[in-house]
């Protein structure tokens, strides 16, 4: 056990970049709601959420599971399935006819 | 492991990693499936009827909470302090608990709207992705509340934070897929 | 050299020795095998002359469904893992896999995976809905039966195995290398079994879902896959698909990397162009998702679709046929040796080239719609699963077993196997594109006698006799050879890669002393440094555990609810799960 965790980065972050994150996580999540509450966003609606959503998804897979810090090779290994999965979908949604999420 | 490894990356870890790559795609054809069956439902109820956006916003915010909670137990572990991973590791569990509370009142209202399994594609392809999703926060709970055992009995320590990383993982991972779940099934509607 | 209960039943049971899991896979898979063959031969019976009567339709159906997914998942896919589990550890200089008992877990899973859904040949309802299951064929209204929930069910519990045993590869091959193993100097089969695997653990979880849905329609009433409540079937066929063609190259990437290691041996040279033979595997693992559609071409996606699926499949060819020009590089200006595994890697190279190219043929649409369901795509996939897989398998049985057991087989009766089985299969299965494109369909029980086909179908059932006559001489061989067969020695071919350098068999813990690799080809380059030649201290060898076998037996509990509809079952095989993964967490297990 040693020897395999000395060379994985030495340190996590903080309990301090944590609570940080999770101020994030707050503020884009009462975002996201509120956003779709205003009709006047009705149009951008599904850009606007799958962005932030997204950043959500960066944020708690860099800074609560580690890939910042963690070696490349897991963000490689979860990474590669993430966009054959990606791929897989849209070619999916594609093939169905589906172009516009929520259209 | 208590020899070197080639690529000095913790095996447990590693294989993790591997199967939280393996469920991105069962995740993911649970999500293609609803959305290539949205709007394909021939009769009610439909999403924009009954999905309730108050409620899931609460389970939503619990569950992210239940994140930082989790770092947080993690972050204690290592540092050694124990008494604050019980704490933790126990809010986890729980806020899994509350998140399983929310699933379990909106499917039972949803029932009661008329949105069974059987009733429309909607129906099926909704219950299936978030009770997929709810099974894996039931199994995190479970896993949760195991560490916390093994923490009151003095079995965890700084020396197997390896263990509470991955799960870790594991929670972090659920929680994601219901950050993406939250805006495709719910806000997207 | 004891392991801690070395001998009996108990031994077996508990075994978490990689090798001993790799017996027991090659057992099974090699019975599974048998059986697969056997329906193989009452098909070809059936059909050896115009009207045959020797089955009913009803059991023709069970017969070629179970044909295929017999071969497909319990014959050639733990055969493949067999040889996992026996050569990996011991290419990359480990002493065992990385999670022991996550190992022997994905093999008793498998096993009574294999169980259960032949268990259904006992009350009469094997699956009969083919090996790709289409609905609404197998949805509830068209196969009100049990047949298609065993076909389901033991799917599931069969994609679990695979699943488990996929995590566990891919660590111990990038985790459990010998100093100095980089991953240039990987062997070749070693590393078409990590992108195996990376196949394995993505494609699988795409099937589970599309079975979970079928599951769902037939016991619980959902719609997925009903038509007339909005639901698709060429869903099914997408999820299947998507999950069917990695598979493939599942089946046939481990061959090529068996066929990588005897071709060289054999030859006294290194591999040609080793890199982009690499690279070339790692591509297609990449490419293979990306084709899945041209198995639907008739289904009638779209010009926009087809053109896409079909540039897509016809640019996997290439690093194909890389491997191919690599494969035959190798073999030019060796010093080539025709053992009967140089026999079936070379018979491998040719019989895939044929199979490759009617591939191609049926990657054009308009040419893929003459050819769709009829016999022409039973020929080119046998070409490719028995011609490449079978033939790649039956390679490395000659070459390995002399490492498993520490006897050679007999080139004799090998040379009869070869030949029977390469002739056998040329007899069988050449005809077929004939008959195919001569315009008899797959799947159909009999055929009438105006359709003129009746002296081809004949050859080939005379070609599938064959084969099964070449499999006795196998059969016989691996019997007789294990008490009568000469020894080996630590290295009977001059091979190249470690598990030649330890004795045949090797001890439990492999390697006295973990080997230091200083190039691509250690036993080649290296002149047998002074190593120490006894260990530092005693080798470890972890004990056996009886808890991956407890797990395992939840699962097939579990999936006898659906059949028997009694739901105390789930809960029991629930209950019984959760119950040797609690005592197997908490074992202590030092590896």
């Amino acid at each position: 056990m040693e020897s395999a965790t000395h060379t994985e980065g030495s340190g996590h972050p903080t309990a301090g970049t944590y609570l940080r994150v999770f101020a994030v996580l707050f503020v884009i999540t009462v975002v996201e709601v509120g956003v779709f509450y205003v009709p006047a966003f009705k149009p951008l609606l599904a850009p606007v959420l799958l962005t932030l959503s997204a950043a959500k998804f960066a944020l708690v897979v860099m800074f609560y599971m580690h890939l910042k810090q963690d070696s490349k090779f897991f963000t490689f290994v979860f990474g590669g399935p993430l966009l054959l999965a990606s791929a897989v979908m849209i070619g999916l949604l594609f093939l169905f006819g589906v172009f516009v999420l929520g259209g | 492991m208590t020899h070197a490894t080639s690529m000095g990356l913790d095996s447990r870890k590693l294989a993790f990693w591997t199967f939280i790559g393996s469920e991105c795609l069962l995740f993911g054809s649970l999500i293609s499936t609803y959305l290539v069956y949205k709007g394909q439902s021939v009769v009610g109820p439909y999403p924009h009827e009954i999905l309730n956006i108050p409620v899931t916003s609460l389970s939503t915010f619990d569950l992210l909470a239940s994140s930082l909670w989790m770092v947080l137990a993690l972050a204690a572990v290592q540092r050694g302090d124990m008494k604050w991973a019980k704490i933790w590791l126990l809010g986890v569990a729980i806020g899994g608990l509350i998140f399983l509370g929310f699933q379990v009142y909106e499917f039972t209202s949803f029932v009661h709207e008329g949105l069974t399994l059987q009733r429309n594609l909607f129906g099926a392809s909704f219950f299936l992705l978030t009770g997929t999703h709810g099974a894996h926060v039931a199994v995190g709970v479970i896993w949760m509340l195991t560490l916390w055992v093994q923490a009151l009995r003095g079995r965890l320590g700084p020396q197997n934070a390896i263990t509470v990383e991955i799960a870790g993982l594991y929670w972090h991972f659920v929680d994601v897929v219901w950050i993406i779940i939250f805006t495709l099934v719910y806000l997207l509607q | 050299m004891s392991n801690p209960p070395s001998t009996g039943l108990r031994s077996w049971l508990t075994t978490t020795d990689h090798k001993r899991i790799g017996t027991l896979y090659f057992w099974t898979a090699f019975a599974f095998f048998l059986i697969g063959g056997l329906e193989a031969l009452i098909i070809r019976a059936q059909l050896a002359q115009p009207d045959g009567s020797l089955v009913s339709a009803d059991t023709y159906n069970q017969l070629f469904t179970m044909h295929g997914t017999t071969m497909v998942f319990l014959a050639l896919m733990p055969m493949t893992a067999a040889f996992f589990n026996w050569i990996v550890p011991l290419q990359i200089g480990a002493r065992d896999v990385v999670f022991p008992r996550l190992n022997a877990f994905s093999y008793w899973v498998f096993l009574l995976g294999g169980l259960f859904m032949n268990a259904s040949f006992l009350i009469g309802a094997a699956p009969d809905g083919g090996w790709f299951g289409y609905v609404n064929l197998t949805g509830p209204q068209y196969s009100p039966g049990l047949n298609i929930d065993f076909w389901v069910l033991g799917l599931q519990i069969l994609g679990v195995a695979s699943l488990a045993a996929g995590f566990n590869f891919i660590v111990t091959i990038l985790n459990l290398r010998a100093p100095g193993l980089t991953m240039m100097r990987l062997p070749v089969f070693s590393w078409m079994t990590l992108v195996t695997q990376f196949l394995v653990i993505t494609a699988f979880p795409v099937i589970t879902v599309a079975l979970v849905f079928l599951l769902f329609d037939r016991t619980f009433g959902t719609n997925f896959y009903v038509p007339a409540a909005g639901g698709d079937p060429v869903l099914w066929q997408h999820l299947f698909w998507i999950f069917g063609h990695p598979e493939v190259y599942i089946l046939i990437l481990p061959a090529m990397g068996i066929v990588s290691e005897v071709l060289p041996t054999f030859s006294r040279k290194p591999l040609f162009g080793y890199t982009v033979v690499v690279y070339s595997g790692v591509l297609i693992g990449f490419m293979g998702w990306g084709v899945w559609s041209h198995h639907m071409f008739s289904v009638g996606l779209g010009p926009i679709a087809d053109s896409f699926f079909a540039a897509a499949t016809m640019l996997i060819a290439i690093p194909t046929g890389v491997k191919i020009f690599n494969w035959i590089a190798t073999l030019w200006g060796g010093q080539i040796r025709f053992t009967t595994a140089m026999k079936f890697a070379v018979g491998f190279i040719a019989m895939f080239i044929i199979g490759g190219l009617s591939g191609v043929s049926h990657a054009s649409p308009p040419s893929d719609l003459q050819q769709t369901d009829t016999y022409y795509v039973v020929a080119h996939f046998h070409y490719v699963l028995f011609g490449g897989t079978v033939l790649g398998l039956f390679a490395g049985m000659y070459y390995w077993i002399p490492k498993m057991t520490g006897r050679l087989l007999s080139e004799r009766l090998g040379s009869w196997h070869f030949w029977l089985t390469f002739i056998g299969m040329n007899l069988t299965f050449f005809p077929m594109h004939f008959i195919g494109l001569l315009g008899m369909p797959r799947r159909i029980y009999t055929y009438a006698p105006e359709l003129g086909l009746g002296t081809m179908n004949l050859v080939s059932t005379i070609g599938a006799f064959v084969i099964g006559l070449g499999t006795l001489a196998l059969v016989i061989n691996v019997l007789w050879s294990r008490r009568h067969g000469e020894p080996a020695g630590p290295d009977p071919w001059g091979g190249a890669t470690l598990e030649w350098s330890i004795p045949s068999p090797p001890p439990p813990h492999n390697f006295d002393v973990i080997p230091t690799v200083t190039s691509r080809l250690p036993r080649w380059t290296t002149e047998h440094p002074a190593a120490p030649s006894a260990p530092g201290s005693a080798v470890h060898v972890p004990p056996g555990s009886w808890w991956p076998l407890v797990a395992a037996a939840g699962l097939p509990i579990m999936a006898s609810a659906v059949v028997t509809k009694l739901l105390a079952l789930v809960f029991l095989g629930a209950a019984v799960l959760v119950f040797g993964i609690y005592r197997w967490a908490y074992e202590p297990f030092e590896v």
